[in-house]
């Protein structure tokens, strides 16, 4: 968005209000000088924030493997993905930043549980092919969650996404890749392979979020074209991807209902736990706890460090620091 | 996994391709395990960027030795080649930027020295060296920051570098087959290490940098103690599937 809001008065809104929803709807972006309503920016600052922490949280349970990758090869490529996330984490700080927030504001909500990150990385990294099926399924379902949010309403956010969806898609191929090399590996290795799509399939399939009827914030989202597509649109079409990549890999997908409707065009599915995803939700899944104390202490820990890096800042300056 | 062995008119440098790709094999593994621990998220990218970088030149390195897996995951510890000052544990960030610190002020030189000679190591120095250099701006620049930063950075910074000094002698000790002047690379490495620790209002240590029970020890296969267990998580999965690829 171009065009700065009218200078009608700090009290009057609504021809703020005109001129932002008329760039909206005009498909033009929203940047951070532009005046925008503050639930608008309240809604952005959460979903920003918490995909940053998803990233920061989701490097836990791959680096969980990064000590025990089976070969140099994929030791690198799991370095390297967890790298990505971390960076990722930062893109998407400096996002929320541009919505007059700050990332340690940010991380102390995190710490805190004020702020929430996605459900999925409360799962288990139980076996090696768990890094394959967090590669296919959950940055797989990230995907097609966030390759709309590069055409989002918000400039910053919208950019940061194109360059994060780039590195994903590299991710979830990587990912794929790993559970092929199983699949057609030894008795042993398909074997693991199958079961950690089992553990992984209904979890990711509820990072899309609650079904549009019980979604509390998809129709603002959507008008204020933050959000793109409900939550039920975007679970179908991961569906309808996944289901020939399972064939391809050799796997099945554990779900008995799972078939093709051709009047639909579409696949029907079976009903997904939402008593299982809300106590995830509220604390009570497999790691939760886990996650959020790992986190914790390493800011904890680190605090020594980010005193001494501005201690030693002020007494030379940033520029040599 | 089951590569054909080298051409028997053509020796590979062996030796040294498994003391230099050990020790960046092992302490890329370390570094590794910072992974979702570290102070800050900058740290988490660039630790994990340096462990990277060591990964890319130990799979290097220990391909020009025989297999990269095989050598990495199937020989035991009494036939690592690596220095003990790398398989030492991480500590607190002091700890793991003292070891830095070391190491790659060490590596810079060596592979400056490597670069410039002829040889089967002088194509992956002349390209890790660029990468060297980071890993040593990044542990100067820390050892700055917490050596000079406050008193509790400062205290323990120099429990760091005094608790690794002891495995700074093994880093000279030459290697058979590596065109390097190991006293010129001693002296240089002193001096460098000696001006950061000093600018970082810091003390050199003053103890033995090695003893005879230490002197050349991880290069003739002795290490430390956390290393077997090291070993034990980086090796298990690859040893319960002989033979599988991964």
């Amino acid at each position: 968005m171009t065009t700065m809001a009218p200078d009608t008065g700090a009290q009057d809104t609504a021809g703020y209000e005109a001129v932002f929803d008329a760039a909206v709807a005009a498909e033009e972006r929203i940047e951070p000088r532009d005046w925008m309503p503050d639930a608008y920016r309240a809604t952005l600052v959460r979903q920003i924030a918490q995909h940053a922490h998803s990233e920061i949280i989701g490097m836990q349970p791959e680096a969980n493997w990064i000590t025990r990758a089976p070969s140099l090869r994929r030791k690198a490529i799991l370095m390297a993905k967890v790298q990505d996330e971390a960076g990722h984490g930062l893109y998407l700080y400096s996002a929320a930043e541009t919505l007059g927030t700050g990332r340690d504001e940010l991380l102390d909500k995190l710490h805190s549980g004020r702020q929430k990150y996605s459900s999925i990385f409360n799962y288990p990294t139980l076996t090696w092919a768990d890094v394959g099926a967090i590669g296919w399924l959950v940055d797989g379902a990230a995907i097609t969650n966030q390759v709309p949010l590069c055409r989002c309403s918000y400039g910053p956010y919208a950019r940061a996404m194109v360059r994060i969806c780039k590195e994903e898609s590299f991710h979830q191929r990587q990912g794929y890749e790993l559970l092929l090399a199983l699949s057609r590996g030894t008795e042993a290795q398909h074997a693991m392979a199958q079961d950690a799509v089992n553990r992984w399939w209904w979890p990711s399939l509820m990072m899309f979020g609650p079904p549009d009827a019980e979604s509390s914030h998809s129709a603002q989202s959507m008008a204020w074209k933050i959000k793109r597509h409900s939550n039920d649109e975007l679970r179908q079409r991961f569906v309808d991807i996944c289901v020939p990549q399972a064939a391809s890999l050799g796997l099945t997908l554990p779900d008995p209902d799972l078939r093709w409707n051709e009047e639909r065009g579409q696949h029907d599915f079976g009903a997904i736990d939402w008593t299982e995803f809300q106590e995830v939700l509220r604390g009570n899944g497999p790691c939760n706890d886990q996650r959020i104390g790992q986190r914790r202490r390493a800011h904890e820990e680190g605090a020594w460090v980010r005193e001494a890096a501005a201690a030693y800042a002020a007494k030379h300056g940033k520029a040599t620091a | 996994m089951t590569d054909t062995p080298a051409p028997a008119a053509e020796p590979r440098p062996a030796t040294a391709a498994l003391a230099l790709g050990d020790d960046a094999l092992v302490l890329s593994h370390r570094l590794g395990e910072w992974a979702g621990h570290a102070p800050v998220l900058e740290e988490e990218v660039a630790l994990a960027n340096i462990a990277l970088d060591l990964l890319g030149q130990a799979r290097t390195l220990l391909s020009l030795a025989g297999d990269e897996d095989e050598l990495a995951y199937l020989r035991e510890e009494r036939a690592f080649r690596n220095t003990q000052l790398v398989e030492q544990p991480n500590g607190d960030f002091a700890h793991t930027i003292a070891r830095q610190l070391y190491f790659s002020t060490y590596q810079h030189l060596l592979y400056g020295q490597l670069a410039a000679a002829e040889g089967p190591f002088a194509p992956l120095a002349g390209k890790a060296v660029k990468e060297v250099a980071y890993h040593r701006d990044h542990a100067e620049h820390w050892t700055l920051r917490l050596g000079d930063g406050t008193e509790e950075s400062h205290a323990r910074m120099q429990r760091g570098l005094d608790a690794l000094w002891r495995y700074t002698g093994e880093l000279f000790e030459p290697v058979e087959e590596l065109p390097v002047d190991w006293s010129a690379l001693r002296e240089g490495w002193l001096s460098a290490v000696t001006a950061v620790v000093e600018r970082a209002t810091l003390t050199l240590p003053s103890g033995p940098q090695n003893g005879a029970w230490t002197a050349g020890a991880g290069r003739q296969g002795i290490h430390t103690e956390p290393f077997g267990r090291m070993l034990a998580e980086m090796q298990h999965l690859h040893r319960s599937h002989p033979g599988a690829s991964w």
